[in-house]
Formats: structure tokens, sequence, C-alpha cells
């Protein structure tokens, strides 16, 4: 009954209070939580953050590398990260958004990284997951391939792999697959 | 008093003392009526909770009912969505439910709602006195669960405030097993608080499924994922764009010859088919056997199949609840039931308890202010508090960011709010919620934190949401 009644006098004080309030845009607890991952990146020398939608779209943004060794030297590749509301129970997707020849990345940009699929722990954080993008790029790894020619190559023929790698990056063809230049 | 009859249980419950009843129940005649004039409830979702929590409801004495859904009828929903009929497939289920109810249950007023929770404004679900949840997602409860502790307010001894309150009954089920719970914020745990109980979701590598499937269910994931990216290089996968789909159709032709022409009105059928004829090949290359239908649309849509009872059980229990909530007739579920129907039957009630440093549902701590400080003196102010002691501090606002400690290019971009007043980059209301990051010491070791902070400006009070109005 208790209850009942502050419910009748609500009623009074929503009738008072009716003139319009502003709707507020809620802040998911995602939304928070990204915010402290990237206030507190710490990202490698190599690597640069862009938010194109603007500071207040915090849950779309993108990450570019530029490897400063092994077989990716040189070259500049560019990642999406897309984040979810209830991030960090779920990993951020992302997608590598440069035409890339390596075995850990196919070519319309899906990532073979355990860390955003079967190993993700909400511990986890964007830092983590931008590490191990650069890992891929200075250890590629042909024993979980998901461009199996390239894998295939640098298993075999990792001198082959070199140049392919070179030829990919700096505009050309690898077998039948034309890339786009993407050496800064 | 025609309908006496109906009423004679829930008359007897409303009007006679007892033991077991909460604190503050006065049995009268007169509550039911109460029940009737003064609560206003909203039921998210009208699918298989939602239409038996709708019935419920009604039943139990409310007339004064909301219903927001943004689906509508597919076939597949008739079998346990028992509101709707075959000729109903194509209709919004929120307009097609409150219709029925409103047909079979006399006295009963329901506004249907056709559209995404996230289309109504915060004053849409300010009017209500309860919410009751028949959700499938963590996504959507997680939002109603922000939406509905946006309201709370505390005291200045941090104590919630009796009528800000916004209670919720949530309801969910997966196949013969189910939950409900009661979510009084600042009183339970909200879903934020409990958010680490929901099992990791199960992702398979993606270069097990290019490149050594051994389940049917990589197979399907390899379809989906990669394979429809390969072919429809940048398109969405949407279920719902037309010309998408006479494309998967066309597509379904070429790879199965013979899929049953009826599948044509089923467009997400089609869709999941599209994807299991990709996995069908895969398999056969791998020989991995069991890669059906049934299981192309679990693995692809996480679909598990839905039982009616466990539905009807599960919002019976939560429509129980809400009534206890608004008589206090019972005692109040405490707080969190759950069912497994799948041998024999089991129910275990647990008490969670909350996260007093919930960023959704947490007091946060208290800072008044006054309306001339700028945000750089407010991040000093943060990091002498003696409760926050937070350094290298950036702001947030309701989705706005004010400060940002790094990286450089946010820096430079939110560099320019540092000499504002806070109360302007607040948009002036005089009293909110503020979330701050930084680092704090604890037992001698620098840890970064996440606080929810409560401004209020000095001598500002209720003016500023005229003055908001009117400058809108």
């Amino acid at each position: 009954m208790i209850r009942l009644f502050k419910v009748k006098e609500k009623q009074r004080e929503i009738a008072e209070n009716a003139n319009g309030r502003a709707p507020v845009k809620k802040q998911s607890a995602g939304e928070l939580r990204l915010h402290k991952d990237i206030s507190e990146l710490n990202l490698p020398k190599t690597t640069t953050i862009a938010f194109p939608n603007g500071k207040d779209d915090l849950m779309n943004f993108e990450v570019t590398i530029r490897p400063d060794e092994g077989y990716y030297r040189g070259g500049m590749f560019v990642f999406t990260f897309q984040v979810s509301p209830v991030y960090p129970h779920e990993a951020p997707k992302v997608k590598c958004k440069t035409k890339v020849y390596h075995p850990n990345i196919d070519l319309e940009g899906s990532v073979c990284l355990n860390i955003l699929r079967e190993d993700w722990k909400p511990v986890l954080n964007i830092n983590t997951i931008v590490y191990g993008l650069h890992h891929l790029f200075t250890e590629p790894n042909y024993e979980d391939p998901l461009n199996h020619e390239a894998a295939a190559v640098l298993r075999d023929n990792p001198k082959m792999f070199e140049s392919n790698v070179r030829r990919a990056m700096s505009g050309g063809y690898v077998g039948q697959t034309h890339f786009t230049r993407c050496t800064c | 008093m025609t309908n006496t009859g109906k009423w004679r249980d829930l008359d007897k419950l409303l009007s006679r003392p007892g033991n077991l009843v909460n604190p503050g129940f006065e049995p009268s005649p007169e509550l039911k009526d109460d029940l009737g004039e003064y609560t206003k409830v909203l039921v998210v979702g009208a699918g298989g909770l939602g239409c038996e929590l709708l019935k419920d409801l009604a039943l139990s004495g409310f007339t004064n009912l909301h219903v927001i859904d943004m689906d509508t009828i597919e076939v597949t929903n008739l079998n346990r969505q028992f509101l709707f009929r075959l000729q109903d497939v194509g209709k919004p289920k929120a307009e097609v439910a409150a219709k029925r109810v409103m047909e079979r249950v006399s006295g009963v007023n329901i506004v249907p709602h056709f559209c995404r929770i996230e289309d109504k404004d915060l004053d849409f679900y300010r009017e209500f006195n309860i919410i009751a949840l028949g959700l499938d997602s963590i996504e959507a409860r997680s939002y109603i669960n922000s939406v509905a502790c946006s309201f709370l307010e505390y005291d200045s001894d941090d104590k919630p405030s009796e009528e800000t309150i916004k209670p919720m009954v949530d309801g969910g089920t997966e196949g013969f097993k189910g939950h409900a719970r009661v979510i009084l914020p600042g009183v339970t745990p909200c879903f934020e608080c409990t958010i680490w109980l929901f099992p990791p979701q199960v992702k398979f590598p993606l270069c097990t499924l290019a490149e050594t499937p051994r389940t049917a269910a990589h197979c399907i994931e390899y379809a989906h994922l990669i394979k429809w990216d390969e072919v429809h290089s940048g398109k969405a996968f949407d279920a719902d764009d037309p010309e998408h789909m006479q494309w998967i159709y066309s597509e379904v032709r070429n790879w199965h010859s013979s899929v049953n022409m009826i599948l044509i009105v089923l467009l997400f059928i089609l869709l999941t088919l599209a994807i299991l004829s990709q996995a069908l090949k895969r398999a056969e290359l791998f020989g991995i056997p069991g890669v059906t239908y049934s299981l192309t649309q679990g693995v692809v849509k996480n679909i598990i199949p839905a039982i009616a009872s466990t539905n009807a059980i599960i919002s019976a229990a939560c429509a129980l609840e809400a009534l206890k909530i608004v008589t206090a007739c019972s005692r109040i579920m405490s707080n969190y039931l759950t069912y497994n129907g799948l041998e024999g039957l089991h129910t275990k009630m647990t008490e969670f308890v909350r996260d007093k440093d919930c960023l959704v549902c947490g007091p946060g701590i208290l800072l008044e202010l006054e309306t001339s400080i700028t945000l750089q003196k407010f991040m000093e102010l943060v990091g002498e508090h003696p409760k926050l002691l937070l350094s290298k501090p950036s702001v947030t606002y309701q989705g706005k960011t004010l400060y940002m400690q790094a990286p450089p290019v946010l820096e430079e971009m939110t560099r320019s709010n540092l000499k504002l007043p806070l109360f302007d980059l607040m948009d002036k209301m005089s009293k909110d919620v503020i979330h701050v990051t930084g680092m704090t010491n604890k037992d001698d070791k620098k840890t970064s934190c996440l606080r929810k902070l409560r401004i209020v400006f000095k001598g500002v009070d209720g003016i500023t949401d005229v003055d908001m109005a009117s400058g809108a």
C-alpha cells in the first residue's frame, strides 16, 4: 500500500513536472569502459589511432599500423574497430581495411587473432588487441592460416614469401590477386 | 460487478491479512481498484515471454499496460506466441498482442509501441511504475537497465530515494531452462552488477573455420562469416533487405536446385539455407556429418528452440513479482530465480549482492560545485578529493567526451574544453552524473579506475529545466 500511495503521489508529480526535459542520450556501461581503455592507451610508436566520427563517438575508430621490422616493414595497414555496447563482455569487431598478403588475414580483411574470438576475456582491452595486431606483422604465423596460399609460401619458401609481400605492398599482383600500394 | 468470479482469488489475496506479506501491506478491497487505476506497466518485448506477460498481467488486475516491440510476426512464432494467428503474419507483434489481450480481458487497456526500445526517450520510460522484460538479448536488457537506473536518485547519505526507484522484473528462457529476477535499482543488484553471470560466448577461431573445420558448427560459421563476405564484398549481412534476398534466392537455386519453393515466402529461411548450402559443401569436403537446417539456424542466429511451457512458468513468476512489488501482498523474491525443467524440475533462488561501485546503479560520489568552476579546476578537485584522489583524469558526460588524457589526437580535440565552465559543458543541468577515469593509489600501487560522480551545482535548482525547455 505504501508503494501504491507513492504511485499516486508520483502521478501528481509527473503532472506537475510535465514540461519537457531534454532527452539525454544514455551512455552504456560498455561506452564507459571503452572510454577508460582509450584514455589509458599506450600505443607502440609504430601505431596511430583516429576517430572518424569525432570525439563523441569512441565506439568506432581506426588503428593504423606501420611495422618497423619484419616482412611488412614500410607498409601501412588500417584496421577498423567496432565496439558493442556490451563491451567488454564481447570483443570488438576488428577488420583490416587494407588489402594485405598475409597468412592470418584474408583478402576480405577478416583477421585470425585468438584474442579477438576464442580467447577474448573481459580483462583484455584495446591496447592488448593493438599489440596483438602488431604482433601479426612481426610474426606472421603459417600454422593458423586464413590465406592458405600465403601460409603455404611462408612455410615452404620464406624467401619467396618475402618477395611476394614486397610485391603486394608496392601495388602488384601475387598470383591472380591484385593488391593496392600500401607503403608509406 | 459482472466479473466477481474472475477476480475471486485476487480479491482474497489483496483483502486479507497474512503472515508472509511485505511490510506496509494494508489489505483492502480497494487495493485491486488502485492497482488498475494508479499502476502503469511497460512490457518490453512481445515475443514468447512478452505474450505470456501481457496476458498474465492483464489477468492479475493490471489494467494500464503498454507494450513495445520492433518485430513483426513470423510463421515460426505461431507455435508458442499464442496471441498470434496465421493471418497476422507480417503485422507488428506489439499491435496484434495488445489487440488480442484487450479482446479477451475486459477492462484492460494496452497501448502498443511498434518501434525499437532506443527510439523512445527517457520521458517515455519515466511514466511507468514498473517495467517487465521479456527479452532475448544481453544488449537490450543492458539498455533498459541503464534507462531504469538513470531515474534513480540518492540522498546526501547515499541512500536511494524510494520514489525514484523504477522496479524491473526480468524473465528469460532458453529451451527448458529459465530465470526470473527482480531488480529494484539501488536496493537489489542491477543487470550490470551481475553481468559477469553470463558465460562467455563460444567463438571458434577463424583459422580453424578456414583450415581445419571439425564440427558442423565450424562449417556453418565459415559460410556465415567468411564465404558471405567473399561473395558480397563489403555488403552487410541483412535478412530484411528484399534485393539482397532476391540475390540470395537465385544463388540458393544455383547451389541447391532441390530447395522447396515454399521457402520463398520465408526470407530468413532462404538466407539460412544459403549459408547452409555453403556449409554443406564444406562439410562434404571435410567429411563432417550433422550439418542440418536447424543447426544452421542455431549457429547463425544463436537460436535455441523455445519451449512454450517454460515461457509460461517464467512469465507467471514475473507477473506475480510485479503484483507483489506493487501491492506488497507478499514478500518480494530475493532476488534471482533459476528454473530448469530439463530433467524433473529444479528451481533455485539466489540472493545476489550489489556491486557497490556499479557504474550504472551505484550512488557514485557526491560533489557540490559552483557553476563557475572550469573543467580544469574540476579535474584538480578530483585529484584532491579524499574519496577520489584521481590523478590524470579523463572526463565523459552522457556520451560527450569532455577531456581525454590520451591518445594525443583526442587530447588535442578536447583541450579547448579545459577552460570552459563545467556547468556549461553539462548542458546547464542543475544536477547530473558524470564519469571520470584516472589513476589512483591503492595499497601504495598505482591502479587505474573509473568513477561515477554525482554533480550538484549550488544555487541552481529546477529553474534550469524551464530554461532548457525554452532554449530548445
